[in-house]
C-alpha cells in the first residue's frame, strides 16, 4: 500500500467513522426532546424514561463523535498538509463557525445529561433544545467546507497560488445549499429508522411493550418525514452535480458516452476500460430529465473528461445505486406508515409493517456511508475539484500504512464497546424494577 | 508597543484558548491522573468525586483545543502545515490519548455494571488522561526548541523523531503533566465539602505543585543550552525579574492558602500562576509562532480571512461566555455529593 491510498485511507476510514457518531449527535437529540416535551406534557414516565435513555444514548455518541472529530480536524493537517495551507483561509470560515456552534453543544449537553435534578423542567427541556439546534447547525458548517472542496468559490488563481481571498463567497459556494440541506434530512432520516428499526425488533419479540410502542411512534415521527422529503432535495443535488462536478455525475450514472437524451442507467456493472455497464437496466430519457429537466438535453459523458481525471466508476456507480436503492426502500416504509397512521391502524401491532421497519433499521445509516463515498470518491483525482489534486496534497511522512492501520483498530474496538453498551444501556426492554420505577409518580416542572 | 493588527489580535486569541484549555481541560486530564493514583481508605470516594466533578464539563472544555487547532489552520496556516508534517507522531499518539480517555470515560460512566468492567474502562481513562498532557507538553516544548525542520530530510528518524524525542521537549511534557495534575487537585479541595477529602487532594496538590517546581527548574537549566530563546527570555530580558517575582509569589500564594486549608483562595491563584507559566513561553517566543523563521506576521493568512474571523470571534464569545458562565454555574456553586 502506498502512502498515498494509505492516506486517502486513513482519512475515509476515519470519516465513516465520525459520520455515524455526527448523524446520530443530530438526530438523537431530536427524538430525546421529543419524549422528553411528551413527559412535560402527559405526565406518562414511559416518555421520561424514554428521554433519559436517549440522552444516554445520546452522551455516549456524543462523546465518540466528539474525540473521533477532534481526531479528524487534527488529520486534515497530519496527512493533507498542502491542502490545509492552501485552503485553511479560504474555507476555514465554516469551521470557526462550527467550533462555536460544538461549544454550545458540549456546553448545553453537560448541562443536559447533568442537569435532571438541579433544573426546572422548562429550563431542562430548553438546554435540550439548544443541543439539538446547536448540533444540526454544527453538521451545516462542516457540510459547508465540504461543499466548497467540490464547488471551490472565493478566490483567484495567480502562478498557483490564491488571491483575492474572500471567505464570505466560499461560504456560499454553489454546493452549500443543497449539499447541507441532503446531509442534514440524511441525518434525521438514518437515526430516526434505526431508533424506529430497532423498537420494532424489540416489539416483535415483546409485543405490545408500552415503552417500545412510545419509542417507535417518536422515531417514525422523524425518520419518516425526512425519508419522504429526501428524493426532492437528491433531485436538486443531482441538477447541483451535473452542472458543476459533471465527471462525478457521468460516474454516478456510469454514462460514458456525451449524448443528448440520454437514458438513465440503473444498477449494471460499469466497465472503465471498455465503456460499457453490463446487466443494466436503462430507462430512456430519464437521465436527461434528472441531470437537466429536459428529456432532450444533452448530458456529459465521461468521454469529455481527460482520462487522468476520471474517478473510479464502478466504485462511485455502484455506492450510488445503494444509496438510492436503500433510499427507495426507507420511502416506502415512510409512506406505509403515513398509510396506517391516516387509516388509524395502530402499527405497533401490524408485524408486517414492524418486519419492514426492523430490516430497515441499517439502512439510512448506510445510505448515508453510501452516499459519502459517492461524494468524496466521485471528487478523485481532486481535493479541491479542479484546483488541487489529492496526489499532490499528502503529507511527505513516509509509512502511512501504520497509523493507517492502527487507527483502523482503534476504532473497530470502540465500535465494539459502543454497540454493546447502547444494546445494554438503551435499547434494553425495561426491566420489572424499570417499570415500578417508571411508574412511581414523579413531580413535573418545579 | 507593537502594533495591534487582526493577526495579533488573533494569536492573542490563540493564546487565551490555549491557556482555558490548560487550566480547564488540563485539569480534566489531571482528574483522570489522580483516579490512577487513587490510595487510602477513601479511594473510591477520590474517584467518585473526581467523576462527579468532570463529568458534566469535559465536553466543553475539550472544545478549546478545537478551536485552538481551527485558528491555526485558518490564520496561521503554514504553522498547522509544518508542525502536522514534522510532530506527526507525537500528535497522532496525543489523539490517540484523547480519543481513550473521552471515549474510556463517558463508556465508564454508563457502563455500571458490575466492579470489574468499570475498573477496566477507568484504567483506560486515567492511562490517557496521563499520558495526553505528556504530548501536549513534548508539541509545545518542541516549538519553542525552535528546531521544528522546515522540510524534514535525512533519515526517518532525524527528520521525524529527533525533533521532538529529546530532552528538553521531555521536560515541557512533565511540566505539563505535572500542571494539570496539580491544577485537578487544588480545584478538588473546594469540590467537596468532607475535610478528609479535602486533605486527600490537599496533600495530592503539594506533591504535584513540588513536580511542578523540579519539572520547571530541569527544563530552565536545559534551556541553557538548548533553547537560547526561552533561556534568555526568562532569565535576561527586561520582564525576566518582575515575571520570576509574580510567578515564584503565586505559587507560594498557593502553597500558603493549601497550607492554612483556604481552598478557595488556592484555587484561585493556582490556575493564574498556570497561565502565567504559559504565557511566559508566549513572551519569550514573541513575535514567533514557530521560531526561528514564522512569526505572527509571516505565517497571517490574508486581510479578508482575519477579518472576518476576528468578527466570528467576536461573536462566538458572545454566546460562549454566558453559556460557559451558566454551564459552571449550575455545576460549581455547590460541593458535589458522593
Amino acid at each position: 500500500m502506498n502512502d498515498l491510498l494509505a492516506a486517502r485511507s486513513q482519512m475515509g476510514m476515519s470519516l465513516a467513522f465520525h459520520i455515524i457518531f455526527a448523524v446520530v449527535g443530530i438526530g438523537m437529540p431530536l427524538l430525546m426532546v421529543m419524549a422528553e416535551r411528551r413527559w412535560l406534557t402527559t405526565g406518562d414516565g414511559v416518555y421520561l424514561e424514554l428521554a433519559k435513555r436517549w440522552a444516554k444514548g445520546t452522551a455516549i455518541m456524543f462523546a465518540v463523535g466528539a474525540v473521533s472529530g477532534t481526531v479528524l480536524s487534527f488529520e486534515l493537517g497530519l496527512l493533507w498538509p498542502q491542502f490545509m495551507e492552501f485552503a485553511g483561509p479560504i474555507f476555514g470560515m465554516p469551521f470557526s463557525l462550527e467550533g462555536f456552534a460544538f461549544f454550545v453543544e458540549a456546553i448545553f449537553l453537560g448541562i443536559y445529561l447533568y442537569g435532571w435534578e438541579r433544573l426546572p423542567g422548562r429550563a431542562h427541556l430548553s438546554a435540550g433544545i439548544v443541543v439539538a439546534v446547536s448540533g444540526a447547525l454544527s453538521g451545516i458548517f462542516v457540510v459547508i467546507a465540504n461543499a466548497w472542496m467540490n464547488t471551490p468559490t472565493g478566490f483567484t488563481m495567480l502562478d498557483g497560488r490564491p488571491t483575492d481571498i474572500d471567505p464570505i463567497a466560499a461560504i456560499f459556494n454553489p454546493a452549500a445549499l443543497t449539499q447541507t440541506i441532503h446531509m442534514t434530512i440524511a441525518a434525521y432520516a438514518a437515526t430516526g429508522f434505526a431508533v424506529a428499526g430497532i423498537h420494532a425488533i424489540l416489539l416483535l419479540r415483546k409485543p405490545g411493550n408500552a415503552f417500545h410502542r412510545r419509542a417507535l411512534t417518536i422515531a417514525l415521527l422523524v425518520g419518516g418525514p425526512a425519508a419522504l422529503l429526501q428524493p426532492l432535495s437528491g433531485d436538486r443535488s443531482a441538477k447541483m452535480v451535473a452542472r458543476y462536478q459533471p465527471a462525478k455525475l457521468a460516474a454516478m450514472e456510469a454514462h460514458f458516452r456525451t449524448e443528448s437524451a440520454a437514458p438513465l442507467i440503473i444498477g449494471g456493472i460499469p466497465d472503465q476500460e471498455s465503456g460499457q455497464t453490463r446487466y443494466a437496466i436503462r430507462i430512456p430519457y430519464m437521465l436527461s430529465v434528472l441531470a437537466h429537466g429536459d428529456p432532450q438535453a444533452e448530458v456529459t459523458g465521461l468521454d469529455r473528461v481527460p482520462r487522468d481525471e476520471w474517478p473510479n466508476v464502478l466504485l462511485v456507480h455502484l455506492s450510488f445505486q445503494v444509496m438510492v436503492g436503500l433510499g427507495a426502500f426507507m420511502i416506502v416504509f415512510a409512506a406505509w406508515a403515513a398509510w396506517l397512521a391516516w387509516r388509524r391502524v395502530d402499527f405497533a401491532e401490524h408485524r408486517g409493517f414492524l418486519r419492514g421497519v426492523a430490516l430497515a433499521t441499517p439502512m439510512g445509516f448506510l445510505a448515508v456511508e453510501a452516499g459519502w463515498m459517492v461524494t468524496e470518491l466521485g471528487r478523485q483525482p481532486w481535493i479541491i475539484h479542479g484546483v488541487m489534486r489529492t496526489a499532490d496534497a499528502v503529507t511527505p511522512m513516509p509509512g502511512l500504512v501504520v497509523p493507517f492501520l492502527f487507527f483502523t483498530l482503534l476504532y473497530c474496538l470502540l465500535t465494539v464497546a459502543v454497540v454493546w453498551l447502547m444494546y445494554r444501556q438503551i435499547a434494553k426492554s425495561p426491566s420489572a424494577e424499570d417499570w415500578q420505577r417508571i411508574y412511581t409518580p414523579v413531580p413535573r416542572d418545579a | 508597543m507593537p502594533e495591534l493588527s487582526p493577526a495579533l489580535l488573533i494569536a492573542v486569541t490563540l493564546v487565551v484558548a490555549l491557556a482555558a484549555y490548560l487550566v480547564m481541560g488540563g485539569a480534566d486530564f489531571g482528574g483522570g491522573v489522580w483516579d490512577l493514583f487513587a490510595t487510602g481508605p477513601r479511594r473510591r470516594r477520590q474517584r467518585a468525586l473526581i467523576a462527579e466533578s468532570i463529568g458534566p464539563i469535559w465536553e466543553a472544555n475539550h472544545v478549546w483545543l478545537i478551536l485552538a487547532v481551527v485558528l491555526l489552520f485558518v490564520c496561521f496556516p503554514p504553522v498547522f502545515a509544518r508542525l502536522s508534517v514534522a510532530l506527526h507522531i507525537p500528535l497522532t499518539l496525543m489523539l490517540v490519548g484523547i480519543v481513550l480517555r473521552g471515549s474510556a470515560f463517558t463508556f465508564r460512566t454508563y457502563d455500571s455494571q458490575s466492579d470489574q468492567v468499570q475498573r477496566r474502562w477507568g484504567l483506560l481513562f486515567s492511562w490517557a488522561s496521563l499520558v495526553t498532557p505528556v504530548l501536549l507538553g513534548v508539541v509545545a516544548g518542541t516549538i519553542a526548541t525552535g528546531d521544528v525542520p522546515v522540510r524534514p530530510s535525512g533519515t526517518f528518524i532525524e527528520a521525524y523523531v529527533h525533533p521532538w524525542l529529546r530532552p528538553f521537549p521531555l521536560a515541557i511534557g512533565v511540566l505539563a503533566l505535572s500542571l494539570c495534575a496539580y491544577l485537578a487537585a487544588v480545584y478538588l479541595t473546594v469540590e467537596t465539602d468532607d475535610p478528609d477529602l479535602q486533605d486527600d487532594f490537599r496533600v495530592r496538590a503539594f506533591g504535584a505543585g513540588i513536580g511542578v517546581f523540579v519539572a520547571a527548574m530541569v527544563a530552565l537549566v536545559l534551556a541553557r543550552r538548548a533553547v537560547p530563546l526561552v533561556w534568555q527570555g526568562l532569565t535576561e530580558s527586561a520582564w525576566a525579574p518582575g515575571y520570576q517575582v509574580v510567578v515564584g509569589g503565586l505559587a507560594l500564594l498557593t502553597f500558603a492558602a493549601l497550607w492554612q486549608r483556604r481552598y478557595r483562595m488556592a484555587r484561585v491563584a493556582a490556575p493564574v500562576q498556570a497561565v502565567l507559566i504559559l504565557g511566559g513561553w508566549v513572551l519569550c517566543q514573541y513575535p514567533y509562532l514557530v521560531p526561528p523563521d514564522l512569526t505572527i506576521a509571516a505565517a497571517a493568512a490574508p486581510a479578508a480571512t482575519l477579518q472576518l474571523v476576528l468578527a466570528a470571534l467576536l461573536l462566538g464569545f458572545v454566546v460562549l461566555v454566558p453559556s460557559l458562565f451558566y454551564l459552571f454555574r449550575i455545576f460549581k456553586s455547590r460541593p458535589q455529593r458522593v
